[in-house]
């Protein structure tokens, strides 16, 4: 029965970090000088508009009060109202979730096969000039800052590749005929492709200097060397014995990794003004909107939190030997 | 052989007698690596040009000397940016406040980490299950959000920065360390004395302390790393210190006086660069020392955010 009892305690601290999640997500921005209103930019923000707001979000009440009110309200799917359109946020997080998941998830795809593919090519011809390259290729992304990637990108390659480097989608499109599913789609592929492969790229870094490093250690293991001895061909060494072991601290990995990515696709939306959770994330600090701040910190924790528990279950089902 | 031997020889089989630090265990393997030399070089440069840039820079770097994004030439190697200041002297004063906030956001990182690693290690039971948990809970919590966040609420001083960096990337140290504070304190020589009637507070000091910072030495290496990649975000996004220069500084004002559309790639390729550079050869160093101290320790599957990146020669035929 240990392997349910594993399952149920990488639920509950998946659960238990929610928690710490959602209360840090609440002291942080209660904790500012001043308090969440009080440093509101915008044009119709006057001081009345300020008080309204103080008293709407139960500024006047105490911390105790307002933080028993706030998980209720959590709990109701409610995370507030924008203090400045008085939308509710979680109908403002929704249009830029949907932009951009299939960008993150582009990027991380790419990231995966391109990374898993040349790092066993290069722990398998380890010391070669192969393996030097992809090392070095490796370590340069990695050490890139994802935003002056985008840049670069930008300057040099987006003009010759004639890829758009703005937006989401073509604002003409659509103006003079009705564009059909497939004209949309190329669209709006054109208008992921950049920020994608920047993220990727970074990503890719990362992930190819990590599998080789463990294949390295893999193909190091004796019962590679039994494999070997017993005469299995090269091919069937490395993929049945050797890329399989190996995978399993990747998931974690790739897992763990998320946090990063997820920042890197604040800074690469921002870059490309493509119109994500990042670029909202952007606009609300610039105009200190805190709810929607709020919300898209924990919607950002939440998934990263979901794919830890994820990765977590999938590394149990690959290799049930582990227990914590 | 396996790739798990190191050339030098783990820590366990050679507690040295005087039990002090191993400076010479650390710096050797640095020493005898080609890269790891050439990291040490280009992170020395940067650090020179962080302590006497001052010298090289003639008045304020933010002076504007020529026209806008004038193109490299004589006068101005790297050409001016978008302001008409000269590149060269912007880089050189953004060296100051970018390893600044590394060194510094390294070190708050290091302390933490390691106090809570040795505490959590050395005491084990209720201590250590309630200090990992913390730690564990803080480690899941992606940390560049967190800090924009926590920058968005409380930054814009470069001090603040540095600190909001410090107390985010201490996870990884802390699982690290307590793993080998662990492993430390099973030792024979720990044990004699204890039973010797050493304290807890001289065993942690004189006895394990010596042996783990090497490893937290190295830890930090890489952690330099971590804090100079963070503070280009939180600069990009425009919550650093308006009034400082940093790479971090230079590339989000590349982007926002619209380098991009002048076509001045002088403007946004040299900050990346140097950024590029310094996080190289950091983690160069870094992972060289690791390598060479060995800490093959479980730190529990959560934590295995880690790679090899150069192995020693002896490993790499096989």
């Amino acid at each position: 029965m240990r392997g349910t009892d594993y399952v149920v305690k990488r639920v509950l601290f998946a659960l238990g970090t929610v928690f710490v999640a959602i209360t840090l997500n609440f002291v942080l921005f209660r904790s500012i000088s001043g308090d969440a209103v009080s440093a509101l930019r915008c044009r119709q923000c006057t001081q009345e508009f300020k008080e309204y707001q103080r008293r709407t979000l139960g500024l006047d009440k105490s911390k105790w009060e307002q933080y028993k009110i706030y998980l209720g309200d959590l709990a109701q799917g409610d995370m507030g109202r924008s203090l400045r359109t008085e939308e509710p946020v979680t109908s403002i997080l929704w249009e830029p979730l949907k932009t951009t998941v299939p960008m993150v998830a582009l990027g991380t795809l790419f990231a995966i096969v391109f990374g898993v593919g040349t790092g066993v090519v290069a722990a398998w011809r380890r010391g070669t000039a192969t393996d030097k390259a992809t090392l070095w290729g490796g370590l340069g992304f990695y050490s890139m800052p994802p935003q002056w990637l985008g840049l670069v990108i930008v300057l040099f390659i987006a003009g010759w590749l004639g890829l758009p480097t703005s937006g989401v989608k073509d604002p003409t499109l659509g103006i003079l005929s009705d564009p059909g599913f497939v004209e949309v789609l190329v669209d709006r592929l054109e208008h992921m492709i950049l920020p994608a492969l920047t993220l990727g790229l970074v990503l890719f870094g990362e992930y190819t200097l990590i599998v080789r490093s463990a294949m390295l250690e893999t193909l190091g293991e004796d019962y590679i060397l039994t494999s070997r001895a017993k005469g299995l061909k090269n091919w069937s060494t490395v993929w049945k014995h050797g890329f399989r072991n190996a995978m399993l601290p990747v998931i974690t990995l790739v897992a763990l990794s998320l946090g990063f990515v997820i920042g890197g696709a604040i800074t690469v939306e921002y870059v490309f003004s493509y119109p994500g959770i990042g670029l909202l994330v952007v606009e609300a600090i610039d105009q200190r909107d805190y709810p929607v701040l709020q919300a898209a910190f924990l919607l950002l924790t939440f998934s990263v939190i979901l794919f830890n528990l994820v990765a977590d279950l999938l590394y149990f089902k690959l290799d049930p030997r582990v227990t914590e | 052989m396996s790739p798990v031997q190191t050339g030098a020889p783990p820590v366990e089989e050679t507690p040295s007698p005087t039990r002090s630090l191993k400076w010479r265990a650390i710096a050797a393997p640095v020493l005898r690596n080609k890269s790891a030399m050439v990291a040490v070089g280009i992170l020395s440069f940067f650090v020179f040009l962080a302590v006497f840039g001052d010298l090289l820079i003639a008045g304020d770097p933010k002076a504007k000397v020529g026209d806008i994004f004038e193109p490299p030439s004589r006068e101005f190697w790297l050409g001016t940016d978008g302001g008409g200041a000269s590149m060269v002297d912007l880089l050189i004063a953004g060296a100051r406040v970018s390893l600044l906030i590394g060194f510094c956001a390294a070190a708050i990182s290091a302390i933490i980490g390691g106090t809570v690693g040795i505490l959590s290690g050395f005491f084990g039971g209720k201590t250590d299950t309630v200090l990992m948990r913390t730690t564990d809970y803080f480690l899941v919590i992606p940390d560049v959000p967190l800090i924009i966040v926590i920058a968005a609420l409380f930054g814009r001083s470069t001090w603040n920065i540095i600190v909001i960096i410090g107390i985010i990337y201490w996870t990884f140290t802390a699982r690290l360390l307590r793993a080998q504070t662990k492993s430390v304190r099973e030792r024979v020589y720990v044990q004699r004395a204890r039973a010797l009637g050493a304290g807890n507070s001289r065993l942690v000091v004189r006895h394990i302390l010596p042996q783990v910072t090497p490893l937290l030495v190295a830890n930090t290496v890489l952690l330099i790393a971590y804090a100079i990649f963070a503070e280009t975000f939180i600069t990009f996004l425009g919550l650093g210190d308006p009034a400082t220069i940093s790479w971090g500084s230079l590339i989000e004002n590349a982007f926002k006086d619209d380098a991009i559309i002048n076509n001045a790639w002088w403007a946004v390729i040299p900050p990346g660069v140097c950024v590029m550079l310094v996080v190289l050869a950091c983690t160069i160093i870094g992972q060289t020392m690791e390598d060479a101290l060995n800490p093959r320790l479980r730190t529990g599957h959560l934590s295995v955010r880690r790679f090899r990146v150069l192995r020693p020669k002896e490993q790499q035929e096989s």
